[in-house]
C-alpha cells in the first residue's frame, strides 16, 4: 500500500504532549488536532437516538410485532444430567392456538452413554429440549405445561469443589479443548489434557507464554505474598433478554435480534440452515443492553427459524428472566492462588498463579491475563484450569477474566506495599511502567484526597471509613473486518451504513460526530442507519472493540466522498479542489474567500443521485502487536474507593468512587461517562452483592430472578466522579478506542482494598457481605 | 398452580378467576417488596370488577389510555402490561422482571405510577392510564425528557420509560427535589447499564430549570 508520511499528536495532553511521524495510507485524511482544535469531536454531543428512548417510541426486537406473528417459547430440562427416554408432545399439540413443536434432536453421535439416543443429552438445568409456537405467549406456556419429558436421570455435580474430586460425576466424558483466555464458551473437541472435570492448564494467553524462571524470581525475592481469592459466579441479565423474531419467506430469512453482533448471527443463521448468506439478514435497530452473551444466534435463533419454517409465520422467541438467567451465559468463578515476590526496593522478582473456575458446561474460566500484563516482572507463569459442572454456560462478560484477576492481583499487591512498608498508591508508581496510569494516578488522587487515608482499621467507632485503590489494563483490540459506507445524496442529506449494532454505548453517536467532523456538518444533519447486514460488515460489540474498529472507517468513507464532492465544486469555481475545505455547513475556497457555498447546493452540482463510498480500515498506523489486530498501547484505569463498614451489623457501602480512564482519544464525553458509571456500578455490584446461588442437590438455581438476584438499585449507587485523560497514539484516523470493558475491571479490587483499609482485616472472597465482614472480624 | 391447569385446558366449564389471578399477583407484590428495594405497592382495590368472574374467553372492555378511549378483547388474566404492549401495541413499557421487582413498566393509574406487569386489566378499565408514550404534552416533551437527553440519561435505553416515568412523578408532585428524593424514586427501577449517576444528575437539573 502506499503511504505518505506525517505528523500526528502523541502523548497525554498536559504531561507529554508531543508529535510523532508516521507512514500512513495515501488514500488516509490528514491527522486531526487534538480535540480541543475539533468541532465535534471530543464534546458533549447528545445521543443521537436519546429521543427515541425517552419517549418509549425506539422499537427492541422484544417490541416487534409482524402481522401473522406466531409467540414461541422454549422447553427447557428441568434436572441437571440425564438420558431423555421420551417426550410427549400429544396433548400439547391439541391445544387450540398450538401451531408447531419442534424437538432438537441428536444430529450427530456425540460419542457418549447416549449414541443411540433420539434427543441430545441434558447437561444442566435449562438445557433448551424444544419449543412451542402458539398464536400468544399465554397459549404457548400452557402448552408447555403440558409436555411430558422422561428422563433417565444420571448422577451431577454442580459445584467447583465437589466436581473437582476423583470420584465425581462426569460432566463429558469424551475429551474437551480447552481454550486459553477466559472468555470464550469452549465446544466439544478431542484432545484436551485434563482428568476427571478439570481441564487443562492452559499456561499461555495472546501476550504470549510464561517468561523466566519463577524459582529463580523467588530466590531473588525478600518478601513474598501468597493468599487464595475466590469469586463468585454471576449472570449477565441485560434487561432485554436474548431473543429474536423470525420472518422466513422463500426467498430471505430475516432475522431480528437482541444481538452485539448482526454480522455472526447472520453468518451462523446462513451456515445452520444452509442458506448463502446473501439470503439471511440480520436486524437489530435498538437492543436492550449485552454484556457479552449476546453474540451468537444460541439456540433459540434456529428454534424460532425451524418454528418459522414449520408454519410459514413470522415467529417471536424472547426468552423470559429466569431463562436468561440460568442458560444464556455468566462470568465464570474463581478460585485463585496467587504468589508474588518483590526485593526490599519494591522491584518484582516473580508472580505465579494459578486458578480454577466452572463456566459450566462451557469452558473458558481463565484469569491469567491482567498478572501477565499489568506490572513488568521478569518472571511470570500460570497454570489456569477450567473445571466443568452441570450448570448453565459461561460467556464473555465485561473484561473477561480481568474482573476476576484483577481482584486477585490488586489486593496482592496492596498487601505487598504493606509488607515493604510503602503507600499503596506509591507502591504502583514504582512498579507500574504505564505512563498513562502514573497520570490517572496523579490526577485520580487529587480529585479523591488519597492524603486522607490513614492506617488499616485505624478508625474509631462503630462504622469505619475505608480508602483503597485498583488499577487495571485492557487490550486495544481492532476487528479488521469493519466496513462503512457514507452516502451523500443529492440536494442534501448525509447517510451512514454498517451492520455494526449500538448496544447502549452510543456507536451511532459517535459515528455521527466522526462523519459530521469530516464534512463540517452537524451531526443532526447526519443519518445513521446500522443494526443490519445488509449494509457494510462491522465489528461485533465485544472485547471494547467497536470504536477502534468502525470510527476509521467511517472518517476514511467520509474524506472520500467529500473529496469527490469537492472536485464538483473545484470544476465550478475552476479552482483546484486542494484549495477548498468544509466547515459550518458550507465549502469554502481557502484561497478566495468571495468563493462559498452551502453543502446542500454543493450537493446540487452532483451528476448522480448519490456519492457513495464504502472503506474498510487499514492496519493501525505503526502496525499490531498481532497481525489479526491486538494493537500496541494499553487502556488503563485507576480507581479509588471510599467505603463506610459497620462493624456492628458488617454492612458495606460503597460511598465513593473516583474512576481514571483513558481510551485513546476521547470522541463523546457524556457517553464515556455513562460507560464508566455502567462499569464501576457493575462492578460494585460483583464486589458486594451479585451472586449465582445453586441448589447443589437438584441443580437448580435459587435466585433466577430480580428480587433475589441482588443488583444495586438507586440506593446502593456511590457518587462516582470520573476522569477521563486524553491520550494519544497517532494509530488510525481517529485514534479512538472503547471503554466498555476497562471501566468494569478495577472496581471490585479498589473496593476489597478500601475495605481491609476500613477494618484492618483482608476480605479474600467475593461477594462482600456482612456475613464475611462479621467473620473476618470475629464477631460470628 | 390449579389454575393454570384448568386454563390451559379450554374445555373446562369452569373459567379462570380473576380473583385467584389476583391473590397470586398480591402475594408475589407484597413478597417482592419485602425482598427488594421496590417501590411501588399498589394499593388494589377491588373496586370495578367485585364479584364479577371473566373467562375463559376473551372479553371485551374499554381502557382510557393517555387520554383516548381505546377498545380492546383481552383473556382475564392479560395484565395491564400486556394489553398495553401486545394488545394496544404502547410497547415503550418494558416487561424486564415480570414480576413487579424492577419498574420497568412503570405506567401512571389515576396519577399514581404502579408495576403494570402486576395489574389485572380488568381492574383498571374505569381508571385513566398514562403511558411513557403520553407524557409529552401538545408535542411537547416532559421537562425531565429534555433532561435526559440533556444529561445522557440511557444507554441501551430498556429501562429508560421506567425511569422516565418514576422521575416525571416526582417532579410533578415535588418541585424542588434533593438527590436523596431522586433516589427514593427510582429506588425500584433497575438499570443493567449504570445510567443511574446521570438520571439523578437530569432530574434535579430539570427540577431546577421548571422552577
Amino acid at each position: 500500500m502506499d503511504t505518505r508520511k506525517e505528523k500526528l499528536p502523541y502523548g497525554i495532553p498536559g504531561h507529554n504532549l508531543s508529535e510523532i511521524e508516521r507512514d500512513i495510507p495515501v488514500n488516509e485524511p490528514p491527522a486531526w488536532p487534538v480535540n480541543k482544535d475539533l468541532n465535534l469531536i471530543g464534546k458533549r454531543v447528545k445521543r443521537i437516538d436519546a429521543l427515541d428512548k425517552v419517549t418509549g417510541k425506539a422499537k427492541y426486537t422484544s417490541d416487534l410485532k409482524l402481522p401473522g406473528m406466531l409467540y414461541a417459547k422454549m422447553l427447557r430440562s428441568t434436572v441437571p444430567h440425564a438420558v431423555i427416554s421420551s417426550i410427549d408432545i400429544s396433548k400439547a399439540k391439541q391445544l387450540k392456538g398450538v401451531h408447531a413443536i419442534h424437538l432438537i434432536q441428536n444430529e450427530e453421535k456425540d460419542g457418549e452413554e447416549n449414541e443411540n439416543g433420539k434427543y441430545p443429552m441434558v447437561k444442566y438445568v435449562g438445557q433448551p429440549i424444544g419449543g412451542i409456537a402458539a398464536e400468544s405467549l399465554a397459549i404457548a406456556k400452557d402448552a408447555l405445561a403440558l409436555i411430558t419429558v422422561k428422563y433417565e436421570e444420571k448422577p451431577f455435580v454442580i459445584d467447583l469443589g465437589s466436581a473437582m474430586l476423583k470420584d465425581a460425576p462426569i460432566v463429558f466424558k469424551q475429551p474437551i479443548k480447552q481454550q486459553e483466555d477466559g472468555g470464550d464458551v469452549g465446544e466439544t473437541h478431542d484432545g484436551s489434557k485434563g482428568e476427571g472435570n478439570v481441564r487443562g492448564p492452559s499456561t499461555s494467553s495472546f501476550f504470549g507464554g510464561p517468561r523466566g524462571d519463577l524459582e529463580v524470581g523467588f530466590q531473588d525475592a525478600d518478601v513474598i505474598v501468597e493468599n487464595t481469592y475466590r469469586t463468585q459466579v454471576h449472570t449477565h441479565m441485560p434487561l432485554e433478554t436474548h431473543g429474536v423474531v423470525v420472518d422466513w419467506r422463500p426467498d430471505m430469512m430475516t432475522v431480528y435480534a437482541s444481538t452485539q453482533n448482526t454480522a455472526a448471527v447472520r453468518n451462523e443463521m446462513a451456515s445452520i440452515f444452509g442458506l448463502p448468506k446473501s439470503k439471511v439478514r440480520v436486524i437489530c435497530e435498538f437492543m436492550g443492553g449485552g454484556f457479552g452473551a449476546k453474540h451468537s444466534a444460541g439456540s433459540f435463533g434456529p428454534m424460532a427459524a425451524n418454528l418459522a419454517k414449520k408454519t410459514g409465520r413470522p415467529v417471536w422467541l424472547m426468552l423470559d428472566r429466569q431463562e436468561e438467567h440460568i442458560a444464556e451465559g455468566n462470568r465464570p468463578n474463581s478460585v485463585q492462588f496467587l504468589k508474588i515476590g518483590a526485593k526490599k526496593d519494591g522491584t518484582l522478582t516473580a508472580i505465579q498463579q494459578r486458578s480454577h473456575g466452572t463456566a459450566g458446561v462451557g469452558l473458558g474460566a481463565g484469569v491469567g491475563r491482567i498478572a501477565q500484563i499489568l506490572y513488568a516482572c521478569p518472571n511470570f507463569a500460570t497454570e489456569q484450569y477450567d473445571v466443568l459442572t452441570n450448570a448453565g454456560p459461561g460467556a464473555a462478560w465485561r473484561a473477561p477474566g480481568n474482573v476476576q484477576g484483577a481482584f486477585g492481583l490488586e489486593q496482592a499487591i496492596d498487601e505487598l506495599a504493606e509488607k515493604l512498608d510503602v503507600d499503596p498508591l506509591a507502591y504502583r508508581d514504582i512498579i507500574d511502567k504505564s505512563e498513562v496510569r502514573k497520570v490517572e494516578r496523579e490526577r485520580g488522587a487529587k480529585l479523591f484526597d488519597w492524603s486522607r487515608r490513614k492506617a488499616p482499621g485505624s478508625g474509631e467507632g462503630v462504622i469505619k471509613k475505608g480508602l483503597g485503590v485498583g488499577q487495571s489494563t485492557w487490550p486495544r483490540f481492532v476487528t479488521l473486518d469493519s466496513s462503512v459506507e457514507v452516502k451523500v445524496h443529492r440536494g442534501g442529506g448525509v447517510e451512514i451504513r454498517s451492520s455494526v449494532q449500538d448496544i447502549g454505548t452510543g456507536t451511532k453517536t459517535v459515528l455521527a460526530q466522526v462523519v459530521a467532523e469530516e464534512l463540517g456538518l452537524e451531526v443532526e444533519q447526519v443519518t445513521v442507519n446500522i443494526g443490519d447486514t445488509f449494509f457494510p460488515v462491522g465489528p461485533g460489540s465485544g472485547g471494547s472493540v467497536v470504536t477502534g474498529s468502525i470510527t476509521p472507517p467511517a472518517r476514511n468513507a467520509a474524506f472520500e466522498a467529500k473529496k469527490e464532492l469537492l472536485k464538483l465544486v473545484a470544476k465550478k469555481w475552476e479552482t483546484d479542489s486542494s484549495n477548498l475545505s468544509m466547515k459550518n455547513g458550507e465549502v469554502f475556497n481557502d484561497k478566495d474567500a468571495s468563493q462559498k457555498m452551502s453543502f446542500k447546493e454543493a450537493t446540487g452540482l452532483m451528476r448522480t443521485s448519490q456519492i457513495s463510498k464504502v472503506e474498510s480500515r487499514s492496519d493501525d498506523y505503526g502496525g499490531f502487536q498481532q497481525p489479526w489486530g491486538l494493537a500496541y498501547g494499553d487502556l488503563g484505569s485507576v480507581q479509588f474507593a471510599e467505603v463506610s463498614v459497620n462493624t456492628d451489623t458488617g454492612f458495606v457501602k460503597v460511598d465513593r468512587i473516583v474512576a481514571a480512564h483513558s481510551c485513546g482519544r476521547p470522541l463523546n464525553i457524556g457517553q464515556l461517562e455513562s460507560q464508566i458509571n455502567g462499569g464501576v456500578i457493575q462492578g460494585v455490584s460483583y464486589a458486594l452483592y451479585e451472586n449465582r446461588v445453586m441448589d447443589n442437590s437438584t441443580g437448580h438455581m435459587m435466585n433466577a430472578n430480580v428480587d433475589q438476584y441482588k443488583t444495586p438499585f438507586s440506593m446502593e449507587i456511590p457518587q462516582i466522579d470520573t476522569l477521563i485523560v486524553e491520550e494519544y497514539n497517532a494509530r488510525s484516523s481517529t485514534d479512538a478506542y472503547g471503554i466498555g470493558e476497562p471501566a468494569n475491571i478495577a472496581t471490585a479490587a479498589a473496593i476489597a482494598n478500601a475495605v481491609y483499609n476500613a477494618i484492618g482485616v483482608r476480605i479474600y472472597e467475593i461477594p462482600i457481605t456482612p456475613a464475611s465482614i462479621l467473620t473476618a472480624l470475629n464477631k460470628v | 398452580m390449579e389454575d393454570k391447569k384448568q386454563d390451559a385446558n379450554p374445555g373446562s366449564k369452569k373459567g379462570f378467576s380473576r380473583r385467584s389471578f389476583i391473590r397470586g399477583a398480591g402475594l408475589s407484590t407484597a413478597g417482592s417488596v419485602l425482598l427488594t428495594t421496590n417501590a411501588f405497592a399498589f394499593e388494589y382495590e377491588e373496586g370495578y370488577s367485585e364479584g364479577k368472574e371473566y373467562g375463559p374467553g376473551a372479553t371485551l372492555i374499554q381502557l382510557k389510555v393517555n387520554g383516548s378511549v381505546q377498545t380492546l378483547s383481552v383473556e382475564p388474566r392479560t395484565t395491564l402490561a400486556s394489553a398495553l404492549r401486545d394488545h394496544l401495541d404502547l410497547t415503550g413499557t418494558k416487561v424486564v422482571c415480570d414480576r413487579g421487582s424492577c419498574s420497568a413498566c412503570t405506567v401512571y393509574v389515576d396519577d399514581k405510577p404502579v408495576n403494570s406487569c402486576m395489574m389485572s386489566v380488568f381492574d383498571v378499565v374505569d381508571k385513566e392510564i398514562t403511558t411513557i408514550e403520553g407524557i409529552a404534552q401538545n408535542g411537547k416533551l416532559h421537562p425531565v425528557q429534555e433532561a435526559f437527553i440533556e444529561h445522557d440519561a440511557s444507554q441501551c435505553g430498556y429501562c429508560t420509560p421506567g425511569m422516565v416515568m418514576s422521575c416525571a412523578h416526582l417532579l410533578d408532585n415535588n418541585p424542588d427535589p434533593s438527590l436523596e428524593d431522586v433516589k427514593r424514586a427510582t429506588r425500584g427501577n433497575l438499570c443493567r447499564c449504570g445510567t443511574h449517576p446521570h438520571v439523578f444528575k437530569a432530574t434535579l437539573d430539570a427540577a431546577k430549570k421548571s422552577s
